[in-house]
């Protein structure tokens, strides 16, 4: 399937795709509504985390994996494998706010929402038309999504 | 303000933020170089101090919300004919550091005209028809290096001819143009990877600069010209012979008659080991090569190089426009040049003292013309190429360029330009806020050679077709019948003077 690949040689830590992935799961699609009312109010956070150490910084989201850890330490049943798309996909009403997914992600690509007890997880903008937003929006093409 | 000095708020460039579009996301303060924009705790939002700023736009550019405008500051001195604002600036600076005033690329001077702007070209009406470059072929190739003054030939046994005289090694060119030296230290590995590659791609070629080859980078050497400057630096057997082409920096356009001048800070592991200097030491190039005194002693030079690299390709000699530079010029090719290279005023540069970019050296489009016609006169302009270099803007700018007399263009400041470079001028500090002139981790990687590469390869497609579609409008089908061909120019508002020296006529002539 095809996945977000981070590149750490040229991801410049500017933190735009945070903010693309902000506004394309916001009701708003504005990116300063996105930002300052719905961020701020209703917790609305991005899926994908910059990390930064000395001079290099990669941004992270839900590798997609193809035996998600993720799926199997769910509790619930809303973390799953959709057998068609590859995509481990979230159930926001089934989730409830165990942490269990948090623990088993090997690449720390689960947050925590911050207001309520739910999860927050890159769905690879699948009803995005131009794809996912992260990757239209990186300056320097330091994110790619492909087949590897 | 408290505590500070007295001149500090003459600064160039004021940040207009709009408080509606910002929405505080710190993308500014992160990609700011100069630190211009920081985050405010007691006021909980981002703000700016002017004085920082440098004019480098990449704030604005990289702003999600399009809230900045980087903006000339207006506040200015009593208006003055003599002395201008950056005069009346110089001298606050060196009050306070009694120091050299360093510049980077630029040419702010406005007084000095630019003669590609007084050069109009020919079109085809009637008696002679213009070519349609889409439907009919046109030929850009171009070939660098000694030519023939005749050619021999002799019969094979089936009657067929053969060709009896010998070659001279030329460097083919699938257009006339090639990105002019920029030395690996002087800008980051990330762009000789993609200047390395976009030549490839484009059947052109690159120079190297002075700063030696990296070694990742040999497989490219078919697209590539190595440079032998004053300080020798990162030059061997090998590197001489990586190359399509080898050229010896005499001179160079930004700072004739000074030597080049790479800051300790910017010499990091990749760069030391290339230069062949030690870690963090400023590699600095004499302002002469030690062992150029003389045309003879360039004679010698050249031949050394050629005896290095077993006559397989040809020597270029580069210097910058100056006074005599045709009789220069003339010996330059007496000593048995292949190539000359010359580089105007106007060329860009890493580190320049102010002083000496803007006051020495003449522009291109007065030297090629007369170094073209010395070489004619003196009937040795076959023996060599010219390429002229230092201020090509554009895709006019070439025809002019080649009309006048040259055989290819260098340029380097458009294709940084294709990769970012706002020309604030910067260069010098190491701190390039667009990721090219610097060889800090954080700001180099602001330049992923894959993006860098398709830049340069797409201006130089657009150039290519725009060359074509001139000399289809001339009536022309290949570069070679545009060469110092001058009655496809014409002047307009330039003195007799001026005319004679360009051999141009004026319009309506
Ligand atoms: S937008 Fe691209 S360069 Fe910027 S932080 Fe994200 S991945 Fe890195
Ligand atoms: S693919 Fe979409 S959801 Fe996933 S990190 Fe990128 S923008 Fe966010
Ligand atoms: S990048 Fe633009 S929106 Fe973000 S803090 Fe700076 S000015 Fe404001
Ligand atoms: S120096 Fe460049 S990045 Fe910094 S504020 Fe000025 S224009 Fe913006």
């Amino acid at each position: 399937m095809k996945r977000v690949y981070p590149n750490k040689d040229y991801c410049i830590g500017c933190h735009i795709c945070e903010l693309a992935c902000i506004t394309a799961h916001s009701k708003s699609k504005d990116l300063i509504l996105a930002y300052t009312v719905e961020r701020t109010g209703e917790g609305l956070s991005s899926c994908k985390r910059v990390h930064e150490g000395g001079p290099t910084c990669v941004a992270l989201s839900c590798r997609h994996c193809d035996e998600p850890a993720c799926v199997a330490a769910c509790i619930s049943g809303a973390l799953q494998k959709d057998p068609e798309s590859g995509r481990t996909t979230y159930d926001r009403e089934k989730c409830v706010g165990c942490w269990s997914c948090l623990m088993a992600c090997p690449f720390g690509a689960i947050a925590r929402h911050p207001l309520e007890n739910k999860i927050v997880k890159c769905d690879l903008c699948f009803d995005r038309p131009g794809g996912p937003a992260c990757v239209a929006a990186c300056p320097n093409q330091a994110l790619k999504q492909e087949e590897r | 303000m408290l505590f500070q000095p007295i001149n500090r708020n003459y600064h160039d460039f004021s940040i207009v933020r709009d408080k509606d579009a910002c929405i505080n996301c710190k993308v500014c303060i992160r990609q700011c170089a100069y630190e211009a924009h920081y985050w405010d705790e007691s006021r909980q939002k981002v703000m700016h101090d002017n004085a920082k700023c440098v004019g480098c736009h990449r704030c604005e550019a990289l702003c999600p919300t399009s809230a900045l405008l980087i903006q000339k500051k207006q506040s200015d001195f009593k208006d003055n004919a003599l002395w201008k604002p950056e005069f009346i600036k110089y001298i606050y600076k060196q009050a306070d550091t009694g120091g050299v005033l360093l510049t980077g690329m630029g040419s702010p001077v406005g007084n000095i005209p630019v003669y590609w702007d007084k050069l109009l070209l020919d079109a085809s009406q009637v008696t002679n028809p213009s070519i349609d470059p889409l439907r009919e072929p046109m030929e850009l190739k171009t070939f660098l290096g000694a030519k023939p003054v005749k050619l021999e030939f002799t019969k094979t046994k089936d009657g067929s001819p053969k060709l009896k005289t010998k070659l001279s090694p030329n460097i083919e060119l699938n257009y006339p143009l090639m990105f002019s030296a920029m030395s690996f230290g002087s800008i980051n590995f990330n762009l000789h990877v993609a200047m390395a590659r976009a030549a490839t791609e484009l059947g052109i070629c690159y120079n190297t600069g002075e700063g030696g080859l990296h070694k990742t980078l040999y497989q490219y050497g078919k697209n590539t010209i190595v440079q032998v400057a004053s300080g020798r630096f990162g030059v061997h057997r090998d590197f001489l012979n990586a190359g399509a082409g080898i050229e010896i920096k005499v001179g160079q356009g930004a700072k004739p008659g000074i030597g080049g001048h790479l800051p300790g800070e910017k010499i990091n592991e990749m760069v030391s080991v290339t230069r062949m200097v030690p870690l963090g030491s400023d590699a600095i190039s004499p302002a002469p090569h030690h062992d150029i005194y003389s045309i003879e002693d360039l004679h010698q030079l050249i031949f050394a190089l050629k005896e290095a690299s077993e006559y397989r390709v040809p020597v270029s000699v580069k210097i910058a426009a100056v006074h005599n530079v045709a009789a220069i010029a003339s010996g330059i090719v007496r000593a048995g040049a292949d190539i000359v290279a010359i580089d105007g005023m106007r060329g860009g540069t890493g580190a320049a003292p102010g002083m000496i970019r803007d006051n020495v050296g003449i522009p291109i489009e007065l030297a090629l013309a007369q170094v073209d016609q010395r070489l004619r006169d003196e009937g040795i302009r076959n023996r060599a190429s010219i390429v002229a270099a230092g201020g090509i803007r554009c895709s006019a700018d070439v025809v002019k360029a080649i009309a006048l007399g040259a055989d290819a263009v260098y340029f380097a400041t458009a294709a940084l330009l294709a990769v970012g470079c706002t020309l604030c001028g910067k260069c010098y500090t190491g701190k390039c806020p667009w990721g090219i002139a610097t060889n800090d981790a954080k700001l180099a990687k602001r330049q992923n050679p894959d993006v860098a590469a398709k830049k340069m390869v797409n201006l130089v497609h657009a150039w290519g077709h725009e060359i074509e579609e001139m000399l289809g409008g001339m009536g022309l089908n290949s570069i070679e019948s545009l060469r110092g061909n001058r009655d496809k120019l014409r002047a307009v508002g330039l003195s007799d003077t001026e005319m004679d020296i360009l051999g141009v006529k004026h319009a309506g002539r």
